[in-house]
């Protein structure tokens, strides 16, 4: 609910999205999209097999095909400069080689790029395409995450840094459940998840000079991709220029630069040509990563009046064989509840599949299906309602490392979705409640994300029309992020939205991070805020004496002219102060950056997630029929994007729980689930009615806005919750996702 | 996909003369299913006879028959009143498939002539019988969670994936066909054949052979009829399995039952055995449950579909309850 004394404010506002229209009508460009003269197309060609070398490559008959321009491989690509570098320190989470793609002639993964045709169509490039025959000497592959498990290993990156989160990490006694009067152990395993936004990844490569290159590109990093190019190519990175001005969903496969993207800028420096390149459908299982395979052991030891003795987390996650991905699966359990004993394991395991990259969420999502999965368990062995034991667990300071929270309203959270939800119909014995010939079950799940921010700059620009235009190279894979910088910046300036512009997606503005970690408005909307306050101080100097003492909250641009709030009658026109400013338009850009808080809070998002689910008596067919998403998120600066972003985790919690899962066949290495119809995300029926709220209180500790990020506590929980529900509905408990009938027909 | 001459002819024997003309020609009508094998490269047929402009879209009913040209729409058909009165099975089958974009794509003819949505037949870099004779059955030790529990070879163990044709077979519908050698009728229940030693042929049409029509006899089953599909998410995936239930009704005692599965065997699976177990019962679970058991006798999993063997008995109980309206 919007603060009443914040009415006049924009911030808070349930605004419509500053370019909603650009894409209902489909005037929003998106990567592909570009049209560039001279521009060809080009298709992958992927490995057959999982491990081993390519020893001839037959491309004939493709460079006769019509229209085919190159057929580009290892065995003809230009060289990559910065191939020969060792690895890539663009890539902080993968220690390792990204893959170099046309380097040599040795195949990592099944359906490796190893070669790319490029033609006059797309058509006559696909087509083409097929005709590329290869043979290989392949290796014994292993593939098998369950048959290969007890090989995982402590990252790199572990190794090299004990401060590393990923280390062993014991806190009181190791293994500590095991002295509590009750205890589980259980096993959990996340079946891959593949990202598969709307928008498949694609890229227009253009060297518009032997030197200079700009590509279109789907990421979510164009300062990144800025710098990896610029290193791949020997290039200052001035000279690379990156366009994301729109991307069509990305849920983190955007935070990586993939083999595709190179190899269209390779096809585009053979054929100095610009090259599109999008990829099929069938290439994002393969090409783009994905939420890795992971499997999770839990011990947890509690009293028998409910409290936590201790628990146990162990994890290991699938990587490839060429890069180390981590992600941070267990963090939450360090932290989440008052637990005197807490030992934390974590491992990765290298496969001969292609490296998985954060998908929304990213490993805290996984963590929490084991550890909140773990919590109904214990719940129902002490025959407590699971919020309840939750409640009798929950902790004011961080346990893990003393330091105050910087806010935490998660029993706010839990009051508002308990409500909702109609939690008091929930029966303690599973299997209790019927509707007709559904069962019908409650559960829940929590969520928690780190409130981070980083370091970003934006500039602020008014023009002589007394328009502000603010720029900052972020990107806007959907949560809405013009719309709220608009919204911040007309509270900063005292200005109407409609006057304010918000360009993002270009490499040449001013250096911000990726979108990612949910932090953009931590981070971005900060440095816009910063930018409208240095922009108005810039214009209470231009305007001289009569605003000198003016406080900044009491300047008011409107209507070609410079005001004070509290009197009307001081007024400068935007002209003069044009003239002031030697006739140019007024032009600041600020660096914004987090300070030492971070020393002294512990800063998190929290959200609770509460499902409604029916389980067909006969068919093990599941339906949520409802769920509650809560979150404290801080300042909710647009109350409708942030509730579609909710609502759009919740959906992706949906599809986690209960349809994606990809399969592959161990023989061949090769995924057997690679499209829209083998591999299932929820369709509009799967998504019930889905009611969000938020406690909107701000946190001016993580930053001057009072945010703290949703894109991550949207998802974080969802999946335990449903699973949860599943139990209380049925009795069955399920540990392995998705939870398809077929598992609760066993 | 391949490059590949276009026709459209409007005469039904000039279409069926211009595949004649050209192994490996495919006719089409909707494409959705055509176009996905050309895409992956399962198919690629040098020349494509596009059948829209044959007059065959027309639904009727003629002398106690209910006709439904090859070429009416999926959706279309599902809405049709005379379907709706005489036939719901059909169209609450055809309202399970696909989604509302397709179904206003798909014709009725392509629709039973659909192949089989099994991966390894799709992937062009995995053995299949079905698509390369010879290469080997990737599913029988693979990855077979939707594969057959009925009617397979050690060939071949993929499922037909149709709705609407389940209910068909269960309707006692007929196949009207047009070919080089003239018109022919072929019960519906024998258009598609088990795989054995030829998993690449899914029917018994000839070759240049043209589905024009199918016939439903006008029968008993007006009301107590359902059509069940299973499947993990609410729309638009494929049948784990399937049940198409028709019953007529005397009071509680049956006097005539049609009962069919999908998502089962190699084509849409009539259960004559447990259809006539129902006739003369009460419709109670009992009598349900006892024609279930005789359903799956012969069944056999693989390593990953042993679900189906509980999944299916209690899916034939579900939609013979839903049909009889028993709570």
């Amino acid at each position: 609910m919007k603060d009443q004394q914040l009415q006049d404010k924009v911030v808070g506002d349930r605004m419509n999205r500053v370019d909603g229209r650009l894409k209902v009508t489909g005037a929003a460009k998106y990567s592909a999209e570009y049209e560039l003269p001279g521009l060809v197309h080009g298709a992958l060609v992927g490995s057959t097999i999982a491990k081993g070398r390519i020893t001839s490559l037959d491309t004939k008959a493709a460079e006769r095909a019509p229209g085919v321009l190159a057929v580009i491989t290892h065995l003809n690509s230009p060289k990559v400069p910065g191939f020969a570098a060792k690895s890539n320190p663009d890539e902080p989470p993968a220690i390792g080689q990204p893959l170099r793609v046309f380097h040599d002639e040795k195949v990592y993964f099944n359906d490796q790029p190893i070669a790319l045709v490029v033609a006059n169509t797309l058509e006559q490039a696909r087509y083409a395409a097929r005709l590329v025959k290869a043979q290989y000497a392949a290796d014994e592959h292993r593939t098998d995450f369950e048959a290969n498990k007890q090989r995982g290993f402590l990252p790199t990156q572990a190794k090299r840094n004990p401060k590393s989160a990923q280390n062993d990490y014991d806190r009181g006694q190791k293994n500590g459940y095991q002295t509590a009067p009750v205890k589980l152990e259980a096993e959990y395993v996340h079946t891959s998840e593949m990202h598969n936004p709307m928008e498949l990844q694609s890229i227009i490569a253009h060297w518009e000079a032997p030197d200079r290159l700009t590509v279109y590109d789907k990421v979510q990093a164009v300062k990144g991709t800025q710098r990896a190019f610029a290193k791949d190519w020997g290039l200052p990175e001035e000279n690379v220029k990156v366009i994301a001005t729109f991307v069509g969903g990305a849920f983190g496969n955007g935070l990586h630069n993939w083999p595709h993207e190179t190899a269209a800028i390779i096809a585009a420096k053979k054929l100095n040509r610009p090259v599109k390149l999008v990829l099929t459908r069938e290439q994002m299982f393969t090409m783009v990563g994905y939420r890795p395979y992971t499997w999770q052991r839990i011990g947890m030891g509690a009293t028998k009046d409910g409290k936590l003795v201790g628990i146990t987390h162990e994890s290991v996650g699938q990587t490839s064989s060429y890069e180390e991905f981590t992600e941070s699966t267990l963090q939450q359990t360090r932290m989440m509840y008052t637990s005197p004993n807490v030992s934390t394991r974590y491992r990765i395991l290298g496969l001969d599949i292609s490296t998985p990259i954060w998908m929304r969420g990213p490993g805290e999502a996984t963590g929490a299906f084991a550890l909140e999965s773990a919590m109904d368990e214990m719940a129902h062995l002490l025959n407590l309602d699971p919020m309840e034991f939750r409640l009798r667990n929950y902790t004011d300071v961080d346990p893990d490392n003393n330091k105050p929270w910087s806010t935490k309203f998660l029993k706010e959270c839990y009051q508002l979705g308990a409500e909702r939800i109609g939690w008091n119909k929930r029966q303690m014995k599973p299997g209790s409640l019927r509707d007709g010939d559904w069962f019908v079950g409650y559960g829940m799940g929590v969520g928690t994300f780190g409130a981070n921010r980083g370091t970003a700059k934006a500039r602020a620009v008014l023009q002589a029309d007394g328009t502000v235009v603010l720029q900052s190279a972020t990107t806007d894979i959907g949560p809405g992020t013009g719309t709220v910088m608009v919204q911040i910046a007309a509270d900063a300036l005292g200005m109407p939205p409609e006057k304010i512009r918000f360009e993002l997606g270009n490499s040449t503005f001013p250096t911000a991070p990726s979108q990612g970690g949910s932090a953009t408005v931590n981070t971005v909307g900060s440095a816009v805020l910063e930018a409208c306050t240095a922009l108005k101080g810039k214009l209470q100097q231009l305007g001289g004496a009569a605003f000198a003492s003016a406080k900044p909250e009491d300047l008011t641009l409107a209507g070609g002219q410079l005001s004070l709030a509290s009197n009307a009658g001081t007024k400068v026109s935007l002209a003069d102060l044009r003239k002031q400013n030697n006739g140019q338009d007024i032009d600041v850009t600020v660096e914004a950056k987090p300070g030492n808080e971070r020393q002294k809070y512990s800063m998190y998002s929290f959200s609770v997630h509460f499902a409604e689910v029916r389980v067909h008596a006969m068919t093990g067919e599941v339906r949520v029929s409802k769920m509650v998403s809560c979150a404290d998120a801080g300042t909710i600066v647009n109350h409708k994007t942030a509730g579609s972003q909710m609502i759009g985790g919740a959906v992706g919690g949906i599809g986690m729980a209960l349809t994606e899962g990809a399969v592959m066949d161990h023989r061949f290495g090769r995924y057997v689930t690679k499209d829209l119809a083998d591999y299932h995300v929820p369709v509009h029926a799967d998504a019930p009615a889905i009611e969000v709220a938020f406690v909107d209180k701000p946190d001016f500790i993580v930053d001057p806005l009072g945010t703290k990020g949703i894109g991550e506590i949207a998802i974080i929980g969802v999946a335990p919750a449903i699973a949860n529900a599943i139990f209380n509905a049925t009795g069955k408990r399920i540990r392995e996702l998705p939870i398809t009938p077929d598992k609760l027909m066993a | 996909m391949n490059q590949f001459q276009y026709l459209r002819p409007t005469k039904q024997q000039a279409a069926i003369e211009a595949l004649a003309r050209t192994p490996n020609a495919q006719f089409i009508a909707g494409g959705t299913n055509l176009l996905d094998l050309m895409k992956r490269g399962v198919l690629e047929p040098p020349r494509l006879i596009d059948i829209n402009r044959l007059p065959l879209g027309k639904i009727e009913r003629d002398n106690g028959r209910l006709r439904i040209g090859a070429l009416a729409l999926n959706g279309a058909v599902a809405e049709d009143k005379q379907v709706l009165e005489r036939q719901p099975l059909l169209a609450q089958a055809l309202n399970a498939g696909a989604s509302a974009q397709l179904r206003n794509m798909a014709t009725v003819g392509g629709n039973m002539l659909q192949r089989t949505r099994c991966s390894y037949f799709y992937d062009t870099a995995m053995p299949c019988n079905k698509r390369e004779p010879g290469s080997g059955c990737g599913a029988l030790e693979g990855y077979n969670r939707m594969h057959a529990i009925f009617g397979f070879s050690d060939k071949c163990i993929a499922v037909h994936p149709s709705d609407m044709s389940v209910a068909l077979v269960a309707l006692d519908a007929t196949v009207l066909i047009s070919g080089p050698k003239g018109d022919r009728r072929l019960p519906f229940a024998d258009l598609h054949r088990l795989p054995g030693d030829t998993p690449q042929k899914d029917t018994n049409l000839e070759p240049g052979e043209l589905i024009t029509a199918v016939e439903i006899p006008d029968g008993p089953f007006t009301k107590n009829v359902h059509y069940l599909k299973v499947r993990e998410r609410a729309s638009y995936a494929f049948a784990l399995v399937s049940v198409a239930a028709a019953l007529s009704l005397d009071g509680n005692t049956i006097k005539d039952a049609r009962l069919a599965m999908g998502g089962v065997a190699h084509k849409p699976w009539r259960l004559a055995e447990a259809e006539k177990s129902l006739i003369g019962k009460p419709a109670t679970e009992a009598t349900f449950r006892q024609a279930a058991d005789i359903a799956m006798q012969g069944a056999k999993a693989f390593k990953h579909n042993s679900y189906k063997l509980r999944m299916a008995p209690n899916s034939i109980i579900q939609a013979l309850k839903n049909a009889a309206s028993v709570a």
